[in-house]
């Protein structure tokens, strides 16, 4: 009995540590993907920026993107009006792993775009975080997010799928997909002095999507060249 | 015939009762002209209230293309009742000095005469259109600058870029010139039936109020009747400021969502306009001037 109890004991002990070196393991596949992220002070990224959310009509518009560190991000259009999902939360991998305290867990593996990835679940420890939960898939072998899902407190769910390109060294995406939820649209017809409403219901249901997404293609980057603080504000 | 539009034009113009719908339009712009520029930011943050539960719109939503926008939604409902003022006082204004038989005796046909007092009516509802663009387009553009326009409709939002806008306000406006001196020609109609100007007047006034009205009420049962009103059709200009999107959701330049609308519009108030010019014509032809 003893020896039955002292061998259950042993198991429980090794499946313990195996699981906490698994989970250091993420950690530290989380600190190196960040490592090759800080190798990028600052950019200023040029593209074309999509926006797609059922109840909005809004053409394609070219964008400058500027970043700094640690996690100053700003979205201009040129010439124009942006539309972009609330909270400003920034379309960019730093801001997903920006957070010193967390715990890294595994929870598998799954091929995203080709490339076999990591899923790695990031949870802060830090009870006021804005972020509940981030998972990332993470390729491995060059160290790139190809995929984020960040569950926060206050603005929902997002989702990003990152493309990458001639600035992978730089885990620069080529392409970046933002999805997100939106709430219903309905504005009072008081507002909008517009009292004619011939819209079909087919349409009105169309454009009742839930999803929004936000889709942004860089054609090039002007990187680690220094950035002035007052195009942040 | 021109030189009767002249003498017509020049009686217009000689009346200070003529410039008042200038005057009313001037203040009207420039104190929402003003209240955009000093409170702008929370108009705006009011106008995208319900955007805001899942969007961020970032940019200079109050330009001078959006503040032409508010202005004709606004102003564009009441310039009726300032054309009124002197459309319907072309043939009852002559009938009340006494002067209308005394015109008839003249060598002219009483259709030239009608026409000629229409066009005259017509030429002012214009310049003051025009006035409108000038101060509502033209002196936003100047204070405000201009930049992509960000509309909110009852159920989805559209943004028209810079470079594709001015051609839908060239539009609108002359949509709008079509709307108008289809309330001009209700007004010289009216005109005809009253020897006093303020009868007539009013009668146009109430015209338009009571169709405005059943226009913009959601009852089922004024549903049925909305398409034959002339006032339905007087907003349409706004389906200038829709844009058609692609299958990813793209908005495409140069479009329109509803030109069909815009064309049976514009059909409907030309048809009101001779509809209301002839029967003006016909009416004034059998009438007895005793004044």
């Amino acid at each position: 009995m003893v020896k039955q109890l002292r061998k259950i004991t042993l198991f429980l002990f090794i499946f313990h540590f195996s699981l906490l070196s698994h989970a250091q393991d993420m950690t530290s596949l989380v600190q190196k993907v960040k490592a090759k992220l800080d190798l990028v002070n600052d950019y200023v990224a040029e593209g074309k920026m999509k926006t797609d959310v059922a109840f909005i009509k809004a053409p394609v518009g070219k964008v400058k993107v500027f970043f700094k560190k640690p996690n100053q991000f700003k979205i201009k259009r040129d010439n124009g009006i942006s539309i972009l999902p609330k909270g400003g939360v920034s379309v960019n991998m730093s801001s997903l792993i920006e957070m010193n305290n967390y715990v890294a867990l595994s929870a598998g593996d799954a091929v995203i775009d080709g490339s076999k990835t990591k899923i790695v679940k990031l949870l802060p420890m830090n009870e006021g975080s804005e972020i509940i939960l981030t998972t990332l898939y993470i390729d491995e072998s060059n160290l790139l997010i190809k995929k984020a899902i960040t569950t926060t407190k206050e603005n929902g769910t997002y989702e990003m799928e990152f493309f990458y390109g001639q600035y992978a060294n730089y885990s620069l995406p080529d392409k970046v997909i933002f999805a997100f939820n939106t709430k219903d649209y309905k504005m009072p017809k008081g507002i909008t002095l517009e009292f004619d409403d011939d819209m079909s219901k087919d349409v009105k249901e169309k454009m009742k999507g839930k999803k929004g997404k936000v889709e942004i293609t860089y054609t090039s980057y002007i990187i680690n060249k220094g950035i002035d603080n007052s195009i942040f504000k | 015939m021109w030189t009767l539009l002249q003498i017509e034009l020049y009686k217009i113009f000689r009346r200070p009762r003529t410039y008042i719908a200038f005057v009313a339009i001037t203040a009207l712009i420039t104190i929402v002209q003003l209240g955009l520029k000093v409170d702008g930011k929370e108009y705006a943050a009011f106008v995208t209230a319900d955007l805001s539960n899942s969007l961020q719109v970032d940019g200079k939503i109050i330009n001078g293309y959006f503040v032409c926008y508010i202005l004709l939604q606004l102003l564009l409902v009441h310039v009726p009742l300032l054309i009124a003022l002197i459309a319907a006082d072309m043939i009852s204004g002559e009938a009340n000095m006494g002067t209308l038989r005394l015109m008839i005796t003249k060598p002219i046909s009483r259709t030239e005469f009608i026409l000629a007092k229409f066009f005259a009516a017509s030429i002012y509802t214009i310049l003051l259109l025009i006035w409108l663009a000038i101060l509502a387009l033209f002196l936003s553009m100047l204070i405000f600058g201009t930049d992509d326009m960000f509309l909110m409709k009852n159920n989805y939002a559209v943004q028209i870029e810079n470079a594709d806008i001015f051609w839908r306000y060239a539009g609108a406006f002359g949509f709008a010139c079509l709307a108008m001196i289809t309330v001009a020609a209700l007004g010289f109609f009216l005109s005809q039936f009253a020897e006093n100007s303020i009868g007539p007047i009013v009668a146009t006034m109430s015209v338009i109020i009571f169709f405005t009205i059943l226009s913009t009420m959601s009852i089922p049962i004024f549903n049925l009747i909305k398409p034959y009103l002339f006032t339905t059709h007087m907003v349409a200009w706004k389906e200038f400021f829709d844009v058609k999107v692609n299958a990813d959701n793209e908005t495409i330049k140069g479009t329109i969502q509803n030109p069909g609308k815009l064309i049976n519009s514009s059909l409907i108030l030309v048809a009101h306009i001779i509809l209301f010019v002839s029967a003006s014509i016909y009416v004034f032809k059998k009438k007895d001037v005793l004044s």
